[in-house]
């Protein structure tokens, strides 16, 4: 009887299949995304605070670059344009993936995904080519404030794109195996949630560095 | 009949190393968050020793500036990021499904990645020892202090020490914060049928709160500590005004994080009380809906006074960050008429949990009054990092938390171990903290009105500090004494320990109502539960034991 005790885990317990979740329709992964985004909202509010605070010291912006005597440029084309609206078309493919699971149309939801981690992709490659153009021009991670925040914004915000690309590619493997199902399929929702945020981030933060008028 | 088989019998302590490394059982995953909360408790400990043994007397007797720098910060850094906190996440960790009947964690695997985390960021702290030096900017690792940029004079921030510093905090951030989602998502969607918001034990929503704290909170530290490793490592130049950068923005982000921390680590202390107190007083808590608004209060009041810490940098708005302070001694009052009238006309065990309990009540009330000081902007210019706040930090930190530690070490080891922890020593083990504490942390008052700045190795002969100054070492030793009894009471008790039974303290949670240590499952079946004292209502005969039938099948 002591072994065979020792051996059970919570999926055995008698109350494990009691209503404990009844409170509502959210999943548990669905939820522990959202609360996860919402720290992750605290870590880029963190970071933008210090990009308008580091601004407003600033007797001009963008500032002067030392090297060039002109001022900090950055450009919206030829890569940042086209990489953005990508990256929000994006976000529409991946909604379409997930109507299209919540319906049971597997076809439809793989081929939205494939789309998306593709474009995730390209993004990300288009970003290390604009980075290696920003460096040519000599703007770099130690170039004043201007280069510091330019590159911990976006390189942070890379990174979320890169593992939002992790995610949306186990979710793709997942379901060419097929374990998504109309009923079961919280981890393409959590993806998806991820996805939605990282793309909003990115929305906030080109308006930031390439929209918002600079001054003096 | 398959019941039997699922009857808890087997106790959780007979596993193999094996079986505990890579479990997902919240209880054991609680049990290790505290031994290994333990195990750094000592190492700050040992350096907290080392900073008052330099300062017994005037002059540099045993230690350089530079290690002594690296003493306190790294005793604070402990204490603070791998002690408290790791520790109050540990026995939310072991408690918080027990009370609400759930099976386990939501997140069991995630449960375990926030766990391993904090051995390796305490690894890579000791490892800043023998690197060329530990961090020495002190534990909020100020900028230009913790800064280290080429072409500039070396100075304590300097060497690979802070940098280490800088990536163990923010892996035990992530560590936190994973806890947080995972204890919100367990709280929110894993309670039993019939515990509504309203019937969770107060230990619960202390949790539940905390964990609000840190997911809004421990984000922003790590946007610090990143903005800081690019500052020093990568010639970035956030925090460097010779460069374009502001040193103030390190300390406003520093402490919007720090400021709430220090709730995240008092809350769940508040909580343990709060189940003491009760038990002990053979009453319910007075004011539940009180208390569980004032904790929210706190939590929300908490975001909004981080400046005063920065009183003095002028570069803050002194009136309202003063005014919002102020306005935390509000719902922390609420709480201490909560325990006082709870603790009133009750019929008082004087058990070991009960006078550590007592012990957070009357010196967290001295903490509550020194700091109430500090948020006053005439007097904090005045006592501003002086010993004064050494003195309110102790108070509160460990007066407040370290004693709520203790209680609820002894009141939930019973249901850890299945073994009761000798009264006796328990006692000796009380007094000897309560007067090493005071004894240490008393006199800082004094020093600090006298004008004793903190984080100074040395001081001179004739400033009049030196009595005291003794003293506060005596103390230390006191206290350093008082853990020799926990352990041998520990060790007493694992080894011959009278056997606790399910509920030895008739407590009212549902803890109590499992076995001691609980199955792996941890109920076989659940109470009834209609109050928040489903176990109080149990034995008195207001509700049915094991109401829940088993489902069809077992």
């Amino acid at each position: 009887m002591t072994t065979e005790s020792t051996a059970l885990t919570t999926e055995h317990s008698p109350v494990a299949s009691l209503p404990h979740d009844a409170h509502g329709g959210i999943s548990n992964v669905v939820l522990g995304m959202i609360l996860f985004i919402t720290s992750e909202v605290m870590f880029f509010a963190g970071l933008f605070a210090a990009y308008f605070s580091v601004r407003a010291n600033a007797t001009s912006w963008p500032p002067i670059n030392p090297e060039t005597n002109e001022a900090f440029h950055l450009a919206i084309l030829p890569l940042v344009g086209p990489a953005t609206v990508l990256l929000i078309l994006s976000s529409f493919t991946c909604q379409f993936a997930i109507w299209a699971i919540r319906r049971g149309d597997r076809t439809a939801f793989l081929r939205n995904i494939g789309v998306t981690f593709v474009i995730g992709v390209v993004f990300l490659t288009m970003q290390v080519i604009d980075y290696a153009l920003l460096a040519s021009e000599g703007i770099t991670l130690s170039a004043g404030t201007f280069g510091t925040t330019y590159y911990t914004l976006t390189g942070f915000h890379g990174a979320h794109v890169f593992a939002g690309v992790v995610m949306l590619g186990v979710v793709l493997y997942r379901g060419m195996a097929g374990q998504f199902s109309a009923k079961h399929h919280d981890a393409v929702e959590a993806t998806s949630l991820y996805w939605h945020f990282v793309d909003v981030v990115w929305i906030l933060l080109f308006s930031l560095l390439y929209l918002l008028p600079g001054k003096g | 009949m398959a019941t039997t088989a699922l009857h808890p019998a087997a106790p959780a302590y007979r596993s193999t190393l094996y079986d505990w490394v890579t479990t997902t059982d919240h209880k054991k995953i609680g049990i290790m968050y505290v031994i290994n909360s333990f195990l750094f408790f000592f190492i700050g400990g040992l350096l907290a020793l080392g900073v008052r043994v330099e300062l017994a007397q005037p002059g540099l007797q045993f230690v350089t500036d530079q290690t002594y720098n690296e003493i306190f910060t790294m005793h604070a850094t402990f204490m603070i990021f791998l002690f408290v906190i790791p520790m109050l996440a540990g026995f939310g960790n072991y408690i918080v499904p027990l009370q609400i009947g759930a099976p386990d964690m939501a997140f069991p695997r995630i449960n375990a990645l926030s766990l391993w985390m904090l051995p390796l960021a305490g690894i890579l702290l000791l490892l800043s020892f023998v690197t060329g030096g530990a961090a020495a900017a002190g534990w909020t690792s100020y900028s230009p202090l913790a800064q280290d940029r080429v072409g500039q004079a070396v100075n304590a921030g300097a060497g690979t020490g802070q940098d280490l510093w800088i990536v163990a905090l923010v892996l035990i951030g992530t560590s936190s914060i994973l806890g947080a989602v995972n204890f919100l998502v367990t709280i929110f969607k894993m309670r039993a049928p019939g515990m509504t918001l309203f019937r969770m034990p107060i230990m619960t929503w202390t949790v539940l709160v905390t964990s609000v704290l840190v997911l809004m909170a421990t984000p922003v530290i790590t946007s610090a500590l990143i903005m800081l490793f690019i500052d020093r490592n990568y010639g970035g130049a956030f925090f460097d005004p010779a460069n374009g950068g502001d040193a103030i923005l390190y300390q406003n982000i520093f402490w919007f994080y720090s400021h709430p921390a220090v709730y995240v680590m008092i809350l769940p202390a508040m909580g343990m009380i709060s189940e003491i107190l009760p038990v002990f007083s053979r009453k319910p808590l007075f004011g539940y809906k009180a208390f569980v608004f004032a904790t929210a209060g706190i939590g929300a009041l908490g975001f909004s006074v981080w400046a005063h810490h920065m009183f003095t940098t002028g570069a803050v708005y002194l009136p309202f960050f003063s005014l919002m302070t102020f306005l935390i001694a509000i719902p922390t009052g609420v709480k201490m008429f909560n325990w006082i009238f709870t603790l009133w006309r009750g019929q008082l065990t004087l058990s070991t949990p009960l006078l550590f309990a007592l012990g957070f009540l009357s010196m967290f009330l001295i903490g509550g009054i020194n700091g109430a000081f500090s948020a006053s902007v005439p007097v904090d210019f005045a006592i501003h990092d002086t010993y004064w706040v050494v003195s309110h930090i102790h108070y509160v930190l460990f007066g407040g938390s370290v004693f709520g530690i203790m209680g609820g070490l002894y009141y939930w080891f019973p249901k850890m171990t299945g073994r009761m922890l000798g009264e006796g020593l328990g006692k000796i083990q009380f007094v000897l903290m309560f007067i090493g504490f005071n004894l240490t942390f008393f006199p800082m008052h004094e020093l600090g009105l006298s004008g004793m700045p903190r984080r100074i190795a040395d001081y001179a002969a004739t400033a009049g500090w030196n009595d005291l100054n003794l003293a506060a070492t005596v103390g230390g030793f006191v206290i350093a004494a008082s853990m020799l009894p926990l352990l041998w009471n520990i060790f007493v008790s694992l080894r011959s320990g009278k056997p606790a039974g399910d509920d030895p303290w008739e407590g009212n949670t549902l803890e109590w109502a499992t076995s001691s240590p609980p199955p792996p499952y941890n109920f076989d079946r659940l109470p009834e539960i209609r109050s928040e004292r489903p176990v109080f209502d149990v034995r008195h005969g207001q509700a049915q034991g094991g109401a829940v039938q088993l489902p069809a099948g077992h």
